[in-house]
C-alpha cells in the first residue's frame, strides 16, 4: 500500500476477521480481567485474621475466687468477656420470666452448663454498637432487671446477660466454654 | 435493550459533561492520542514502569497493615508477614522484587531515551520531571530497604545517612537531624516509614506531570523526526494492546523471579535481625545502587566522592544541552551509537566494581569507569554532536530511501 | 580513548575470576540435592520430622527456634493430637497470675518453642562467651543456604599445623575464617531414628536436619511453588493472547 493514510479508519478486513478479532479481544480482555481479579484476592485475603490469630483463641481462668455476685472480666480474642458468679436470687429471676416477655427468647438453662448454673458467662459485648456494657462490678449501674446496663445507648440485660430493653436486638453472646475442672474456664 | 443502552449513553453524558474524566484519560493515553506508527518495544517501559508503581503501590499498603516500624518488632513483624498473614509471603516477595523490576524497567526506559535523544527539545522539562521520578525513586527505594531492620537494612541506613556528615560545617548537624540520636536507631525507622509510605504518592504526583509534560510535544520516535499526522495511530487500541502484550511477557519474569528465586537479588545479610554492635563483612546496597555505590568508594576524599555520587545523577538535568548535535536519534549518528554502548558497559562495569570490595583492580576499574562516566556526558556528548556527520534522515516514515527501523 | 575503553572491558572480563580467588579466601560449599529444590520442589515430610528430632535432641539445648510455634509442626504431617501432646510436653513461661505472681504451664499448639536460655547474656555466659544464634532463618542466612549449614555440620577437622586456634574454638573448614565456637555435635549414631530403616550416619543426620532448618526459614516454599506454577501459566496464557491480539489489531497498518 502506498497511501499509508491511517488504516483504522477503513477496516479491510472482511466479517468473518472482525468476528473473530471481537472474540480474541473479549477473550483477552476477560482473561485480563479475570488475572487482576486473582492478583487482588491475596491483598483481601490478608487482612483476614493471620494463622497466629486464629490459633490464639482459647483463654483460660480460674473461676474459684469470684465471690457470689461479683464478676471477673478478662480477654478473649481481644474482647472482653464477663463471668459473673450470680446469688441464689439473681438464678431465679433469670428463669421465672416468661418467654414472652424477651425480645430474644432464650431459656437461661440454655445459656448456662448443667452443674455449673451459678457462673454465667458472656461476651461483654453489647449486641447495638459494641460498647461495653457496666454491671460486673457492684457499684455499677445494672439497669432495671439487675443485669447490664450499656451506657451508651441504655439497652438493659437481666441476670442471664438477655435483651430486655434499649435498641440492641439480642442477648449477650454466650461464648463456647468448657469446665477443665470445677474451677477452671477454658473459653474458646 | 437498546433503550436500557441509551439510557445508560445518557447517563454517562450527563456525567461527562460535568466531569469529563473519560474523555480525559481517552485524550492521555487513548483513541485521542495520536502516537508515533513506528515505536519499537523499548518504547513499553514506560507504561512497565507505570504498572510496577502501581504493583508496588498496592502491595506495600497492604505490607503496612501488617508491619511494625519498631526497632524490637520491625523484624519480626517482617517475619510474621512471611509465616502466619495470608498470602503475606506472596505479598512481601511482590513487593520486596517489585523494586527491582520497577528499577528494571525504569533504567531501560532511561537508557532508551538516551539512545533515540529523547530529551532534546522540546522535550527537556519532560526529561527532568523523568530525572526526579528517578530520584523519588531512589529514595523511597532506600528507605524500604531499611524497613525490615535487618543487619543490611541497618548498616544501609547508617552509611547513607552518614554521606550527608560530608557536608561542610553543618554536616554533623544535618545527619543527627536525620537519624533524630545519636546513631541508626528507632526515631530513624519511624520518620523512614512514614517517608516511605509518603514518597511514591509524590511519584505518582511528579508521573501525571511527566505524561502531561509528553502529551505537548507528543512521543519521540525511533527516528527522531517529527511526524505529520499520517505517520501516526491512536494510542488505544495499537499501544493498549502492546503494552498489554509487553506487560505479560515482563511479568513472566517477575512472577518467574517472586515465586522460584525469590531471594535471589537479596543479600543474606538481611535475614538477621539488626545488631548495632556489628557491621556485616561487605556493606552492599542492592543492585540498582551498585554504580553510583562505585563513583563513592573510587574516589578517596569524603566530600568530593559524595559530590561525585549526587553529580552523576545532576548532570543529567544538563544532557539536553550537552548534547549538541542537530538530530535526536543515534540511529543515524554512528559514532554517537558506539560511545552510548560503551557507556552503557560502562555503566555494567560501574555496577560489577559496586559490588566489590574497594581495592586492587575493582578499585582501579571502578576510578576508570567512574571518569569515563563523566567524560561520556562532559567532553563526548558535546564534542561528538560538533564533529559528527549524522547519515541523512528520512522525510517520514514511509519515504522509502532509508528506513532503517524496519 | 577508544583503545581505553576496549582495554577496560578486557580487564573487566579478567577481573571476575581474579577477584573469585582474589583477596578473601572463597570456601567451595559442595553442592547437595534436595527434595525442594527446582520448580516442582517439595519437602520430605518424614525427612523434617526426622530432622526435628536431630533438633530437639543435639540442637535445642543451644539454639533457639524463635519463630516457630508447636502448631506450625503440623506442616511436618503431625495430627492436632501429636502437636497437643508434643506441646504439653513443655513448660512454658506465663504470667503474671491473680497474685502477681510469673509461673509455669503446660504448653499449647500456640506457643512458641522456648528457648534455651533466658537471654542473650545467659547464652553467651554459657558459652564461652559465644551467642549459639537463632536457627529460624539460617537456611537464608547465610551464604550457600542448606549447602552451608550441612556442610558446616560435616566440617569439622583438625587444625593444620600451621594454625592455633584461640581458646574454645574448634576448626571447621567450611567457616569463614575456619575458627567456630560450637564444637562438632554430628557424628554416626548420634540420634536414634524410630523407623529403624533410615541409617544414622552424620552425613543422613545433618541432612534431616539441615531440610528441617530450610523448612523452618522458608514455610511456605511448597504453596510458592504450586501458586507459581500456575500463576506463570496463567499469565503465559494471557500473554499469547495479547500477542495474538497485538498481531491481529497492528495487521491493520503493517501489511503493506
Amino acid at each position: 500500500m502506498a497511501n499509508t493514510a491511517p488504516a483504522h479508519t477503513a477496516h479491510a478486513d472482511g466479517a468473518d476477521g472482525e468476528t473473530r478479532r471481537d472474540f480474541l479481544l473479549n477473550t483477552t480482555v476477560a482473561a485480563g480481567a479475570v488475572g487482576g481479579a486473582l492478583m487482588v484476592w491475596p491483598l483481601i485475603h490478608s487482612m483476614n485474621p493471620a494463622a497466629d490469630t486464629l490459633s490464639m483463641s482459647t483463654t483460660e481462668v480460674n473461676t474459684s475466687g469470684i465471690a457470689e455476685g461479683m464478676g471477673i472480666t478478662f480477654l478473649w480474642r481481644g474482647k472482653p468477656v464477663f463471668a459473673r458468679h450470680r446469688t441464689k436470687a439473681e438464678i431465679e429471676e433469670a428463669r421465672k420470666v416468661p418467654m414472652g416477655e424477651l425480645k430474644d427468647p432464650q431459656k437461661d438453662e440454655a445459656r448456662v452448663q448443667k452443674g455449673h448454673e451459678e457462673l454465667l458467662v458472656l461476651v461483654g459485648v453489647c449486641t447495638h454498637l459494641g460498647c461495653v456494657p457496666l454491671g460486673q462490678k457492684v457499684t455499677e449501674p445494672r439497669g432495671e432487671f439487675g443485669g447490664y446496663f450499656c451506657p451508651c445507648h441504655g439497652s438493659m440485660y437481666d441476670t442471664s446477660g438477655r435483651i430486655r430493653k434499649g435498641p440492641a436486638p439480642t442477648n449477650l453472646e454466650v461464648p463456647p466454654y468448657t469446665f477443665l475442672s470445677d474451677t477452671t474456664v477454658r473459653v474458646g | 435493550m437498546s433503550t436500557e443502552k441509551s439510557t445508560a449513553r445518557k447517563i454517562f453524558e450527563w456525567h461527562e459533561q460535568r466531569l469529563p474524566i473519560v474523555s480525559f484519560i481517552d485524550h492521555a493515553v487513548g483513541s485521542q492520542y495520536p502516537a508515533p506508527r513506528n515505536l519499537n518495544y523499548f518504547w513499553n517501559f514506560g507504561s512497565l514502569a507505570g504498572f510496577m508503581l502501581v504493583t508496588m503501590i498496592l502491595t506495600g499498603v497492604f505490607l503496612a497493615m501488617n508491619y511494625t516500624p519498631h526497632e524490637s518488632m520491625a523484624f519480626d513483624s517482617v517475619e510474621r508477614i512471611m509465616r502466619d498473614v495470608n498470602y503475606g509471603w506472596l505479598i512481601r516477595y511482590m513487593h520486596f522484587n517489585g523494586a527491582s523490576f520497577f528499577f528494571i524497567a525504569v533504567y531501560i526506559h532511561i537508557f532508551r531515551g538516551l539512545y533515540y535523544g529523547s530529551y532534546k527539545a522540546p522535550r527537556e522539562v519532560l526529561w527532568w520531571i523523568g530525572i526526579l521520578i528517578l530520584l523519588a525513586m531512589m529514595a523511597t527505594a532506600f528507605l524500604g530497604y531499611v524497613l525490615p531492620w535487618g543487619q543490611m537494612s541497618f548498616s544501609g541506613a547508617t552509611v547513607i545517612t552518614n554521606l550527608f556528615s560530608a557536608i561542610p560545617v553543618v554536616g554533623n548537624t544535618i545527619v543527627t537531624l536525620l537519624w533524630g540520636g545519636f546513631a541508626v536507631a528507632n526515631p530513624t525507622l519511624n520518620r523512614f516509614f512514614s517517608l516511605h509510605y509518603l514518597l511514591p504518592f509524590v511519584i505518582v504526583g511528579l508521573v501525571f506531570l511527566h505524561i502531561w509534560a509528553l502529551h505537548i510535544p507528543g512521543s519521540n520516535n525511533p527516528l527522531g523526526i517529527e511526524l505529520t499526522a499520517k505517520d501516526k495511530i491512536p494510542f488505544h487500541p495499537y499501544y493498549t494492546v502492546k503494552d498489554a502484550f509487553g506487560v505479560g511477557v515482563f511479568l513472566l519474569f517477575y512472577f518467574g523471579i517472586v515465586f522460584y528465586a525469590p531471594n535471589l537479588l537479596g543479600d543474606v545479610t538481611n535475614y538477621m535481625k539488626a545488631n548495632p554492635l556489628t557491621t556485616p563483612p561487605n556493606v552492599v546496597p542492592e543492585w540498582y545502587f551498585l554504580p553510583y555505590y562505585a563513583i563513592l568508594r573510587s574516589i578517596p576524599n569524603k566530600l568530593l566522592g559524595v559530590i561525585a555520587m549526587f553529580g552523576s545523577l545532576l548532570i543529567l538535568f544538563v544532557v539536553p544541552w550537552l548534547d549538541t548535535s542537530r538530530i535526536r536519534s543515534a540511529v543515524f549518528r554512528p559514532v554517537y551509537k558506539a560511545f552510548f554502548w560503551v557507556f552503557v558497559v560502562d555503566c555494567l562495569v560501574l555496577g560489577y566494581c559496586g559490588s566489590q570490595h574497594p581495592e586492587g583492580l575493582p578499585l582501579i576499574l571502578s576510578r576508570v569507569g567512574t571518569a569515563w562516566y563523566f567524560l561520556h556526558f562532559l567532553i563526548l556528548m558535546p564534542v561528538i554532536g560538533w564533529l559528527e556527520t549524522p547519515k541523512p534522515l528520512p522525510a517520514s516514515i514511509s519515504e522509502p530511501v532509508l528506513n532503517p527501523a524496519e | 580513548m577508544r583503545k581505553s575503553v576496549l582495554t577496560a572491558i578486557a580487564a573487566f572480563a579478567l577481573a571476575l575470576p581474579i577477584s573469585a580467588m582474589g583477596a578473601e579466601e572463597e570456601i567451595h560449599l559442595p553442592k547437595q540435592t534436595w527434595s525442594f529444590d527446582g520448580v516442582f520442589g517439595k519437602y520430605d515430610k518424614v525427612q523434617l520430622q526426622r530432622g526435628f528430632q536431630v533438633y530437639k535432641e543435639v540442637c535445642a539445648s543451644c539454639h533457639s527456634l524463635q519463630y516457630i510455634s508447636f502448631r506450625n509442626l503440623e506442616a511436618l504431617g503431625y495430627s492436632e493430637g501429636q502437636i497437643k501432646a508434643l506441646a504439653n510436653e513443655y513448660d512454658i513461661d506465663d504470667g503474671p497470675d491473680e497474685a502477681g505472681d510469673m509461673f509455669k504451664r503446660k504448653g499449647r499448639p500456640a506457643d512458641h518453642l522456648p528457648k534455651p536460655y533466658p537471654n542473650d547474656a545467659f547464652a553467651r555466659a554459657s558459652n564461652g562467651g559465644a551467642l549459639p544464634p537463632d536457627l529460624s532463618l539460617m537456611a537464608k542466612a547465610r551464604e550457600g543456604g542448606p549447602d552451608y549449614i550441612y556442610n558446616l555440620l560435616l566440617g569439622y577437622e583438625d587444625a593444620p599445623k600451621d594454625m592455633t586456634l584461640a581458646d574454645g574454638m574448634n576448626y571447621n573448614k567450611f567457616f569463614p575464617g575456619h575458627q567456630i565456637a560450637m564444637p562438632q555435635q554430628i557424628t554416626d549414631g548420634r540420634v536414634t531414628y524410630d523407623d529403624k530403616e533410615t541409617p544414622t550416619t552424620a552425613a543422613q543426620i545433618s541432612k534431616d536436619v539441615t531440610a528441617f532448618l530450610m523448612w523452618t526459614a522458608e514455610p511456605k516454599l511448597e504453596i510458592r511453588h504450586a501458586t507459581g506454577f500456575r500463576v506463570l501459566l496463567y499469565t503465559l496464557f494471557f500473554t499469547i493472547l495479547a500477542y495474538l491480539l497485538k498481531r491481529r489489531i497492528w495487521s491493520r497498518i503493517e501489511k503493506h
